[in-house]
């Protein structure tokens, strides 16, 4: 009995780090096959903007992180561009020029958004004026709330 | 009593808000994306013509007359859905329809035309799917109606129906005889 619990046991480590193992290599398979860069900051630069751009194919993932078609054509777009010479903002001007500004993961303030930005601080500044004129209007209440003098004395 | 007026009207104010949100937001999630395309020029290219191996196919062809760019492929399925539409625009005769084969196999892409009959009055080859980045293009089909002066008026994405044709496209048109065109085949 005791020793079948152990092989068991056995059996089952084994099977953990088998599955350990699986996992491991399929995340170690990247997607990706654009060759690398021949600079390293440019490689991570590469790497900045296909993680912030969306695949438009399947909307949830990363450019970097999909296996569609176009998605592979853009980030030889992407390693291309910056091959020319082209900064940051301009890859990202020449996506949002084609695909709009849904291709972009951390959207840009623009005059549409604007308020959206604007509004925690517009309505932060709203509720403190609130709140400052409820305590003066408060302040200036007599203070009524005070047990009556003829109480009797607690034990 | 007054004491309600302000956060009541504060109250109204965000259901209003999320009404116009709510009621504004597209239908069926939100697959269909506004091509920034819209109202600007079409892109440039020049690609190698499909069927007249050897010749190129200039943006320029655009200019002049109304066109239907429609971006295809023989790997699609729902281009096959789509291609007796194009053929009904065809035979319609008010737009020549200019067609970019993105990402096909050439041999396939002619026994295709050659099997299911063939809408286009012109058909370039993007190989490499340079041009269909340029259009913008996330999934094909998708058509574009470009204006004589060469502007992209309207654009859908995914197969086109007789209906969309009539409703989204026509319009655009006026009520003119069939647009001309100087492309050539």
């Amino acid at each position: 009995m005791r020793s079948s619990a152990s092989t068991r046991r056995r059996w089952f480590a084994r099977l953990t780090l088998a599955a350990a193992a699986v996992a491991w290599a399929t995340a170690s398979l990247a997607v990706d096959n654009t060759p690398p860069l021949p600079d390293p900051a440019m490689q991570q630069r590469y790497l900045g903007l296909t993680h912030e751009f969306r695949c438009m194919q399947c909307q949830n993932e990363a450019l970097a992180d999909s296996n569609v078609s176009l998605a592979g054509d853009l980030r030889m777009q992407v390693h291309d561009l910056l091959l020319a010479g082209k900064t940051d903002d301009q890859i990202r001007d020449y996506m949002v020029a084609r695909y709009g500004e849904f291709i972009l993961f951390r959207p840009r303030m623009n005059l549409h958004n604007a308020w959206l930005w604007a509004a925690p601080g517009v309505l932060l500044l709203a509720g403190l004026g609130i709140a400052v004129r409820v305590m003066k209007q408060r302040a200036r209440l007599p203070i009524d709330d005070e047990e009556p003098p003829d109480t009797p004395p607690r034990a | 009593m007054k004491r309600f007026v302000v956060p009541l009207g504060a109250f109204a104010l965000l259901v209003i808000v999320l009404a116009v949100g709510i009621f504004n937001a597209p239908r069926n999630g939100s697959k269909v994306i506004v091509s920034p395309l819209l109202g600007k020029p079409a892109p440039a290219f020049t690609l190698p013509k499909l069927i007249d191996v050897g010749q190129q196919l200039d943006a320029g062809v655009l200019r002049g007359g109304w066109h239907l760019v429609n971006i295809w492929g023989t790997w699609c399925g729902e281009c096959r859905a789509e291609h007796e539409t194009l053929l009904q625009i065809k035979r319609e005769g008010r737009v020549p329809i200019v067609g970019i084969d993105w990402k096909d196999d050439d041999a396939a892409a002619t026994t295709w035309l050659s099997q299911l009959g063939n809408p286009y009055e012109t058909v370039a080859a993007d190989r490499d799917g340079r041009v269909a980045i340029d259009w913008g293009v996330y999934g094909a089909p998708e058509s574009f109606l470009v204006d004589p002066r060469g502007i992209v008026v309207e654009k859908q994405t995914g197969g086109m129906t007789m209906e969309d044709w009539q409703k989204k496209f026509l319009p655009h048109l006026g009520t003119g005889s069939a647009a001309g065109s100087k492309a050539g085949a």
